[in-house]
């Protein structure tokens, strides 16, 4: 039991079973079984995005993708647009989008390392250039998915969502791809001392550049997806994908100092952050006090969970 | 006695005034008074923002909540100030003041300041949604009056711009205070061992900051004549950027506030430039990120050369 309780992710998961009890509780409309689904389906989007700003932030000081919602909305804008609401093209277009993710991630470490600047700094102005690039692309237009996929995301299998068995599926490769490929050791070494890890002969940058393409995929995947549940792709749909992708790795009990990363933290936090904002919902609160109590839980969160970090 | 031209200052002064050229080449008309005041009208705010943010790297730090903190004061300055002006003037102080409170708990608990602000984002927010709801709300008269006040000469965004860059290099770069704040970001031990407490230093820096991104929430109004709850949400990524143009970097306090103005005005130009060469709007904001692009590539040669 102690051993359970010392994992860092613990907190967040008590904490998500908490706010589920706590909407549970009120009886709304939806039932509990409907509540369950909505927080699944919803915290798989921002669970992807997480997983993809977690390897990012497990590198170190500075290293965080704020592109990640300009690498969203461009995937899902570029593909839709290409598939055209065609079933037959849906598997090049999810081939395009995951190219998408690719190339952006690619031009995010391209400027990072040939400009030398902070990753916050490249990867805000290349997603300046993304945005651009959706907006002039998309036209105000709203192109529908094909069929066959957005029956798929919003279908549901063993009465749960297909989503949740994604997130599901991927965080398990994550967890694998951290904690026992020699890729997962190579970032964390990286975000614990990267002069030591360059000592020891890991190749620093290719192992940088290589978390910033798979952040930048799993952001173009997530974007893909909800473009495909939400029935077409927004400008603005990547929005609060910002500071959920951030909160998540550090609700979870991730340092975002680097170094010591968890990926069933990520998970957590995302449910979390949802059924945190239905609970205030389903008290009937209105929209900005919804937003204050969320910013001011956050917050409170993050001071609390600060202490024991910064005893060792 | 010749000033001493600082390198740091000269990147973000030449890259205003290539743009500037640019402009003027492409549409010889801007260069008159009404020119410059349409070209620079909405420089005022976005400068303060950006002084607002650089304060915030200045000490170590990054500000994601600005644009929303921006947007809450400008909420309040349509709606509190205008119709109950005491209220409404000391919910200004009062948002001053939890500034500073965020610092003081950010240096306290050691917390990482993106996250903090993160969150705060969607407080600042909140408020913002509880006092307009829709947007609406009006400037208060004296703030309309200033600005769009025709100063003899130069315009008034110009003006003001001016006066902006030199206030805070006075406060920033010239003042006892100013050296305090930037040795925080430098060296933040030895300032201990001086016997400085952190904890007000970083409390002082961030009421600082307030300060300012007050005072660009209030301009904002005075220009816009009426808000919204998202009036500003740019303005995060927009200072930033502004900061990193003008030749701020993330470590060693190392800013410059001249600077930062200059960069604010650079971002403000980009727009016009473009509506000038007849791009379509829907490149604005990536040629914001090109140009920032473009001068942090820039300076890297800059700073080759120098290093040779």
């Amino acid at each position: 039991m102690t051993a359970l309780l010392d994992r860092p992710w613990i907190w967040a998961w008590l904490a998500a079973i908490a706010a589920f009890a706590a909407t549970a509780a009120i009886g709304q409309s939806q039932g509990i079984a409907g509540l369950l689904v909505a927080a699944l389906t919803f915290s798989a989007f921002t669970t992807l995005v997480g997983l993809g700003q977690m390897f990012v932030i497990t590198l170190g000081p500075g290293n965080i993708d704020l592109s990640i919602p300009a690498t969203m909305t461009l995937a899902a804008t570029l593909s839709l647009k290409f598939m055209g609401g065609a079933g037959a093209l849906a598997l090049p277009g999810f081939a395009l989008a995951l190219a998408i993710g690719l190339g952006a991630g690619l031009a995010n470490y391209a400027l990072i390392w040939l400009l030398r600047i902070p990753p916050i700094i490249a990867t805000l102005a290349a997603s300046f250039v993304y945005q651009s690039l959706a907006i002039w692309s998309n036209r105000g237009l709203r192109i529908k998915p094909p069929e066959i996929l957005s029956d798929a995301m919003l279908g549901r299998t063993l009465g749960l969502p297909n989503v949740a068995y994604v997130a599901l599926l991927l965080c398990g490769l994550a967890w694998v791809v951290l904690e026992r490929a020699r890729f997962g050791r190579e970032v964390t070494a990286i975000g614990q001392n990267p002069r030591a890890a360059r000592r020891v002969g890991i190749p620093v940058e290719r192992v940088r550049c290589a978390t910033y393409v798979l952040c930048a995929a799993l952001a173009a995947l997530a974007g893909f997806l909800l473009a495909c549940f939400s029935g077409g792709a927004a400008l603005n749909m990547g929005q609060e994908y910002l500071l959920s992708s951030i909160a998540v790795v550090v609700i979870g009990g991730s340092s975002i100092g680097g170094g010591r990363s968890n990926v069933p933290g990520v998970p957590a936090g995302a449910l979390f952050l949802f059924l945190v904002v239905s609970m205030l919902n389903s008290y009937g609160l209105g929209a900005g006090v919804r937003l204050l109590l969320t910013g001011i839980i956050i917050v409170g969160i993050v001071a609390l969970g600060a202490r024991p970090r910064t005893a060792e | 006695m010749i000033p001493r031209i600082d390198i740091r200052l000269l990147l973000p002064v030449l890259s205003l005034a290539l743009l500037l050229a640019a402009v003027f080449w492409l549409q010889p008309r801007a260069m008159s008074y009404l020119g410059l005041n349409l070209l620079f009208n909405l420089a005022v705010p976005v400068a303060l923002a950006t002084v607002a943010q650089m304060i915030v790297i200045m000490v170590g730090d990054i500000d994601l909540s600005m644009g929303a903190f921006v947007s809450f004061v400008a909420c309040v300055t349509a709606t509190l100030v205008v119709d109950t002006p005491a209220l409404g003037y000391l919910a200004l102080v009062a948002a001053i003041l939890g500034y500073a409170a965020l610092g003081a708990l950010i240096q306290a608990r050691r917390l990482p300041a993106i996250v903090v602000t993160l969150g705060m984002s969607f407080a600042w927010g909140g408020l913002a949604v509880l006092l307009l709801p829709s947007p609406g709300g009006s400037a208060p008269g004296w703030l309309r009056a200033l600005m769009t006040a025709k100063p003899p000469l130069v315009p008034m965004a110009v003006l003001a711009s001016v006066a902006i860059a030199l206030v805070t290099h006075l406060v920033v770069m010239r003042s006892a205070f100013g050296v305090l704040l930037r040795g925080l970001g430098g060296n933040e031990r030895s300032l201990g061992k001086a016997g400085w407490s952190p904890v007000l230093l970083r409390a002082a820096a961030y009421g600082l900051a307030g300060i300012f991104a007050v005072l660009a929430g209030m301009t904002l109004v005075g220009l816009s004549t009426a808000a919204d709850a998202n009036i500003a949400l740019r303005y995060t990524l927009l200072s930033i950027a502004g900061v990193i143009l003008g030749g701020g970097e993330f470590t060693g306090g190392r800013v410059s506030p001249v600077g930062a103005v200059v960069g604010a005005l650079t971002l403000t130009l980009a727009g016009s430039f473009l509506s000038f060469l007849r791009l379509s709007p829907d490149w604005q904001i990536g040629a914001q990120g090109a140009i920032l692009i473009v001068v942090l590539a820039a300076r890297l040669l800059f700073a080759r050369r120098r290093a040779r």
